[in-house]
């Protein structure tokens, strides 16, 4: 049975190792859709609705068309239908540069008809509002549920907390914008290359839309510059783009601008949590009542966790769907969870003083995790926990100091879907395929780490080709933390295979039976005598002519869902600005087995800094007036800078020796530990994010007040 | 459309944003009556169809190199670096700097202009013009990485990298006008630049380390 091996056997696996996209990625080589420049290539742009509702009454493309170096105009959308967010399509130009592709948008002439829009939650749920979709009053269905016997238990708390918590719509920023470069060889025949998280996903859509063998489509994603949970599909553009290729004969680049990336290109949706829960007096959380919805734009799926991590025996929850006029949601790092955790970890902590308990002690009588419940010790050392306020905002002077704890959980795993090849060849050199697709998370490095652990070399020694489906060896999208622990066990068993195969070549040059070799560094020696070895190189020279070719298979024995991290934060928050400078956060994450250590604290500290920048600073912003967002850009969208970066300790907490993944899970504890140590700080709860210093002045006047 | 309903368009010249101005709307105005929206500018139309736009060509030095091509008044930089086709029909191919505001906030077009770090989408192609222009491509030594590359390498100072190119430059760029700059120094040089995989602790890292070996 396949095995990782104990730690003290690995020479690779679990340690730091540089990944092997780094010189290209520190040089300017590394080529992103948004860098192919194909022969004869055209710019594509699309024309969007600047307006939250309309119906289209006219579309004339004909100057566009007439404008020298257009090469086509299509029109994406047609008389008698509607608009229904700002940003949606509406034609789409290819032209011979860029410049011209933009000149051409402002000749498509265009009648529309304004409808009423909602583009706030608020405005889609007052009486009397525009219905904007299927839903009565804008208002999905409720999905309830309710275990226990929730009045009763509340008869029996001790405390109860009542409140609400709000979060924002965020979007994703991926700095590479969501795009396609598209080329037809022959009228059956499509290569693209595709800024996406799904390089298999892409393909087979692609097929399916241009009625094409899904083996005749080849998507290419060598490097991408983020996603995020946004990039599963080509989506209209990457359609488009297909189209205007088809349409010319020639290469097309279609990426979106920054501001239509706001716009349309997913976002994670808002929550509003009205909550009540009781507690007993010996700290048990004994009642859950919440009631909650979310903005998703136009499309449902606004979705999150609540009550999140902490058990509740008695709970009842009702939540739905608010529409309003605006981009569709897409999934967003770990759907769900932040928001979840902000409000449930802000809700402990409210109960948490009712009852006079330490936060982190109420924690632990409730949290059943026992890798938590470690994690909190350490966390707690590491932050100097007993550092904080007993009493909240009792530090002195204008700058205040607080501490604060959240948690969070996540499931990975992996799933089967996978194929992969591992070839040995003659001259020594090792080559690893599958299609999955690095989205910056290091899994190039992770399956150069698995081969060269199985082989005795260096990561530097495997070729390891992904993102491409060219090969024909699938593999799934890079969504749910689950990329790793889906491939890693399929790569594992093919090393593992092509070891056994290059074993039966070199038992007779060693005269010992197979199961008696092993490989060293470089080497494969005998076991029982190790004085008797062949170089790794003399080895493959005995394949001569036929290299040794293997795939894997996914293996349940090499990977484990479910993971659990905290955090602790440590902030500063100055009561005459209202700023909040995070100084300190302490991840300490579980993640299964660590393919990459130095990879994995990285996805640690990514993930702190977009849990930092959904706290403080992200939210779109939606003009109830114009029906318009008002920051669609990087100067007033704010994500974290150098600035907003505190210390930050990622601790990969070790937990068995199985692959799970980590992506996602250091993303959800942040939020509430952050908003924790503002309250400890400043003793003013701020229950609506980002915590931005026009709240945090509010909240302290009105404290005064 | 026909041609006299487009004159006619084009005579109410009424501009998207004029137009809004004027009409309030969403739920308050749920009451008013529906208002026509006119998308398209009639005087892009009339500027096109009145003169070609003219182009000139240029000499550019990027990474010692003489880049010869021909542009437009408006062509930035950046644009000659990631679309540009010479005057001999070749890509400039320089993909480097990236796009990725298109206005001056977020750093991933750094490249240096006579030594100084300069946002490549707000320069113009022409006022860079007799200057040394150095790209990410520009800053190895041939096959020996600069410090500052073997650096980001050696702490993971990179995630997806599409923000790498900019913040390699700004923090060569840094560490030449400063050989030994504190956290907080780093954190200045480096506040023109975004990255969203978060990698900023482990930049600030290599940042650091590559002080040392320089």
């Amino acid at each position: 049975m396949a095995s990782w091996g104990e730690a003290s056997q690995s020479r690779l696996i679990g340690k730091r190792i540089a990944r092997l996209s780094g010189k290209d990625k520190v040089t300017g080589k590394a080529k992103y859709t948004y860098d192919i420049n194909r022969p004869g290539m055209l710019y594509a742009r699309i024309l969007r609705s600047d307006v939250a509702h309309a119906a289209v009454m006219d579309i004339d493309l004909s100057q566009a068309e007439a404008l020298p170096g257009v090469k086509a105009v299509i029109p994406l959308t047609e008389a008698g239908r509607n608009l229904r967010y700002q940003g949606q399509e509406i034609a789409a130009v290819a032209a011979e540069t860029d410049d011209i592709a933009k000149d051409a948008l402002r000749l498509i002439f265009v009648e529309l008809e304004e409808l009423p829009f909602v583009v706030t939650e608020a405005d889609a749920m007052a009486e009397n509002a525009p219905q904007i979709r299927d839903w009565e009053g804008n208002q999905s269905k409720p999905g309830i549920n309710e275990q226990g016997n929730v009045q009763a238990a509340f008869e029996e708390a001790a405390v109860t907390v009542e409140a609400t918590y709000h979060t924002p719509v965020q979007t994703h920023v991926c700095l590479e914008t969501h795009g396609h470069v598209t080329e037809w060889t022959d009228d059956q025949n499509l290569t693209v290359w595709a800024s996406t998280q799904a390089v298999f996903g892409v393909r087979n859509d692609f097929a399916r839309r241009f009625e094409i063998p899904a083996n005749q489509v080849r998507v290419i994603t060598e490097h991408m510059g983020g996603g995020f949970g946004s990039k599963f599909g080509p989506g209209v553009e990457g359609h488009t783009a297909a189209q205007l290729s088809r349409i010319t004969g020639l290469p097309v680049k279609l990426m979106l601008t920054r501001r239509a990336e706001h716009l349309v290109a997913g976002n994670r949706p808002s929550m509003t949590q009205h909550v009540k829960a009781g507690a007993s007096s010996d700290g048990r959380l004994v009642a859950y009542d919440m009631r909650g919805y979310g903005t998703g734009g136009i499309s449902s799926g606004a979705g999150f966790q609540a009550p999140y991590v902490y058990h509740v025996e008695n709970r009842k929850t009702e939540r739905f769907n608010v529409a309003t006029n605006a981009g569709n949601q897409r999934a967003m790092r770990a759907p769900g969870h932040p928001q979840g955790a902000f409000a449930m970890d802000s809700l402990m902590d409210e109960l948490a003083e009712k009852l006079g308990m330490n936060p982190l002690e109420f924690r632990r009588i409730n949290d059943s995790s026992e890798v938590r419940q470690a994690q909190y010790t350490l966390g707690a050392q590491e932050i100097g926990w007993h550092r904080r306020n007993t009493v909240p905002g009792s530090g002195t002077g204008v700058k205040k100091r607080g501490m604060g704890v959240g948690s969070g959980q996540w499931g990975g795993g992996g799933g089967r879907g996978t194929q992969a090849r591992v070839t040995i060849n003659a001259d020594g050199t090792v080559e690893a395929v599958t299609g999955t697709q690095d989205i910056g998370t290091g899994i190039r490095t992770a399956i150069a780490i698995i081969v060269a652990e199985e082989f005795g070399l260096a990561p530097t020694d495997i070729s390891v080709k992904v993102g491409d489906s060219g090969p024909g060896l699938p593999s799934g999208g890079s969504g749910g933390s689950q990329t790793t622990a889906s491939v890693a066990p399929v790569i594992k068993t093919a090393a593992m295979a092509a070891k056994q195969k290059l074993f039966e070549h070199v038992a007779p040059l060693l005269k010992a039976p197979v199961d008696d070799l092993r490989v060293g560094t470089g080497t494969i020696y005998v076991a029982s005598d190790r004085t008797n070895t062949v170089t790794w190189n003399q080895a493959a020279g005995l394949l001569g002519q036929e290299s040794i070719s293997e795939g894997g298979n996914w293996d349940q024995e090499l990977r484990q869902g479910g993971v659990a991290g905290t955090q602790f934060a440590e902030v500063e928050v100055d009561t005459q600005t209202g700023n909040v400078q995070v100084l300190k956060i302490v991840a300490v994450q579980d993640c299964g087995l660590a393919i990459n250590r130095l990879t994995t604290e990285s996805q640690i500290n990514g993930g702190v800094v977009m849990g930092l920048g959904q706290t403080l600073l992200e939210e779109r912003i939606m003009d109830p007036q114009t029906g318009r967002m008002l920051n669609a850009n990087l100067e007033d969208y704010k994500v974290p800078g150098t600035y907003e970066i505190p210390e930050i300790k990622s601790i990969v907490f070790d937990t068995h020796r199985k692959v799970t993944g980590v992506g996602e899970p250091p993303c959800i504890p942040t939020l509430g530990a952050i908003a924790n140590a503002v309250y400890n700080a400043i003793g003013v709860r701020i229950r609506e994010l980002p915590i931005t210093p026009d709240k945090v002045l509010t909240a302290l006047a009105e404290k005064k007040a | 459309m026909s041609e006299k309903e487009k004159e006619e368009k084009k005579g109410t010249n009424i501009s998207r944003r004029s137009f809004l101005k004027g009409v309030g709307t969403g739920t308050v105005a749920a009451t008013v009556a529906p208002a026509t929206i006119l998308v398209g500018d009639p005087e892009t139309a009339e500027a096109q169809t009145d003169e070609a736009i003219s182009k000139s060509e240029i000499q550019l030095n990027i990474n010692d190199q003489v880049v010869q091509i021909e542009v437009e008044a408006r062509t930035t930089l950046l644009s000659v670096l990631r679309d540009g086709i010479d005057t001999q029909g070749n890509y400039v191919d320089l993909t480097g700097a990236k796009l990725i505001c298109d206005k001056g906030e977020c750093g991933g077009c750094t490249v240096l202009v006579d030594g100084k770090p300069v946002y490549a989408c707000m320069m113009l192609a022409m006022d860079a013009q007799g200057k040394q222009i150095t790209t990410v491509e520009g800053i190895a030594n041939g096959d020996e990485l600069h410090p500052v590359q073997d650096a980001f390498i050696q702490h993971d100072a990179l995630m997806c990298g599409f923000c790498t190119p900019g913040f390699i430059v700004s923090s060569v760029a840094l560490l030449n006008e400063n050989k030994k700059p504190t956290l907080t120094e780093i954190k200045e040089g480096l506040s023109g630049n975004t990255c969203r995989c978060g990698t900023y602790p482990f930049i600030f890292d290599a940042v650091e380390t590559a002080s040392q070996k320089m």
